[in-house]
């Protein structure tokens, strides 16, 4: 049981959308970036997606190549471990379902890698049957570098750390390999509803 | 669980509160907490909040800005009276830290409230007596919201190895002799530790702050990888 705050009460009203909200969270109209260092701006020409690891054949794509698979639109609600969310952001990108179709592989695991050295890692179930996607517009726009362009993965229902920016491509793993904020304190999975934030909660 | 040993006003528009914090493991400066409230009605919030301070015993320090409207910070700043306890959880982060065995040279950049987790690399430095060459590189809107600015000034003035560097976008007094503008590329062209030192660099304050320091840093040859950042989103409260 928390102890009460003398005198604390809910500054802003609740306007009925509290249960949109998970446990610690606060509604954000503007859109932070966090980042543990400076913004990649890699040249498209050069840029590839890859999956590779335990993978019966590596597949990689170019931009260009990118871009001609089938793409979606969605909406989702997003969470960043730091206490924010944000509600109805929209994203244009490529199912991580189009991208690991047909794949022959004992992994139960990816790690996300991206330009600038960040890694994250996740459960395959959590990136297959439409929750998980490469983005690369949002909100009608090519997605901007500091939020992650030219394209990040979108894992909306885990805290917004699992989306990594500036991906580049994923390895499939047996085990689960702890990435970059992982081995640093933060959460495995990272369930906003379960308020997994840190290692242990 | 901790308890505010103290507080005390620190520019016109934050407040540093001393707490102390029974069986605190230590921390590393850098690092910091998430602070929680519980209103009566159970209705919770919760912040982050870099450490001010080094490892000192169980006794932690937060330097917080009230924000306009800030829930948190708001309660924080008009409410919290010595003896209340506070509800916290940490430390917390480990990438944006560094302690004097991680060696130098060390280059601090600041904007704003961003200085607080740099203040704790400066003072832990200080308190080792570490002789690694610091730089803190530290932009304000006015003198009068610097943070630490007499204590951060006579750390300097004592210790050759320690650069200060202050810049204010909004002062308005003739007194400023100092330098005026914000932090841009010419600036730390001229007066940052060079790219060929390579330099570990820390960068925190607003997210357009940040960007725009850390891609100059990149720009002017610093390796992406010796370069942290830290960011305050627009409405953190």
């Amino acid at each position: 049981m928390a102890p009460i705050s003398r005198g604390f009460r809910r500054r802003h009203p609740d306007d009925g959308q509290s249960g949109r909200l998970p446990p610690g969270q606060y509604l954000e109209r503007d859109f932070p970036v966090l980042s543990a260092g400076p913004t990649p701006r890699p040249d498209l020409s050069s840029w590839s997606f890859s999956i590779g690891g335990e993978i019966d054949e590596g597949r990689s794509w170019s931009w260009d190549e990118f871009q001609q698979l089938p793409r979606e639109t969605v909406t989702k609600d997003i969470h960043c471990v730091t206490k924010w969310s944000k509600f109805d952001t929209t994203w244009e990108g490529v199912s991580l379902d189009v991208l690991l179709d047909g794949v022959q592989t004992e992994a139960g695991f990816l790690t996300a890698f991206c330009d600038g050295g960040y890694t994250t890692n996740l459960p395959l179930d959590d990136v297959t049957d439409g929750k998980a996607w490469v983005a690369y517009t949002y909100d009608g726009e090519p997605l901007d570098p500091e939020h992650g362009g030219p394209a990040r993965l979108l894992v909306p229902h885990l805290y917004f750390w699992k989306s990594a920016k500036w991906v580049r491509g994923l390895t499939l793993t047996i085990e689960d390999e702890l990435g970059f904020w992982e081995q640093l304190g933060y959460h495995e999975r990272g369930d906003p509803w379960r308020e997994q934030r840190y290692a242990g909660d | 669980m901790g308890r505010l040993a103290s507080r005390r006003q620190e520019t016109p528009t934050a407040h540093t509160f001393v707490i102390d914090v029974p069986g605190w493991p230590g921390h590393r400066a850098g690092q910091h907490v998430d602070v929680r409230l519980t209103g009566e009605d159970g209705y919770q919030a919760q912040r982050s909040y870099s450490i001010a301070t080094p490892a000192d015993d169980e006794r932690i320090e937060l330097t917080i800005e009230v924000l306009p409207d800030g829930e948190v910070s708001g309660y924080l700043g008009e409410e919290l009276r010595e003896g209340d306890e506070i509800e916290l959880r940490g430390p917390i982060g480990g990438w944006f830290a560094w302690g004097p065995q991680d060696g130098g040279p060390l280059l601090l950049v600041a904007g704003g409230s961003g200085v607080v987790p740099l203040a704790a690399m400066v003072r832990d430095r200080a308190r080792e007596g570490s002789d690694v060459r610091a730089q803190l590189i530290l932009s304000a809107r006015t003198e009068a919201d610097v943070f630490y600015r007499d204590e951060l000034r006579g750390l300097a003035a004592d210790d050759p190895a320690l650069d200060l560097e202050l810049t204010l976008t909004r002062e308005r007094s003739p007194a400023w002799t100092g330098r005026r503008g914000r932090v841009d590329r010419t600036l730390l062209e001229e007066l940052a530790i060079a790219a060929a030192d390579r330099p570990h660099a820390f960068v925190c304050g607003p997210t357009a702050f940040v960007e725009a320091v850390a891609d100059a840093l990149v720009d002017l040859g610093h390796a992406a990888e010796l370069v942290r950042t830290e960011r305050f989103g627009p409405s953190g409260a």
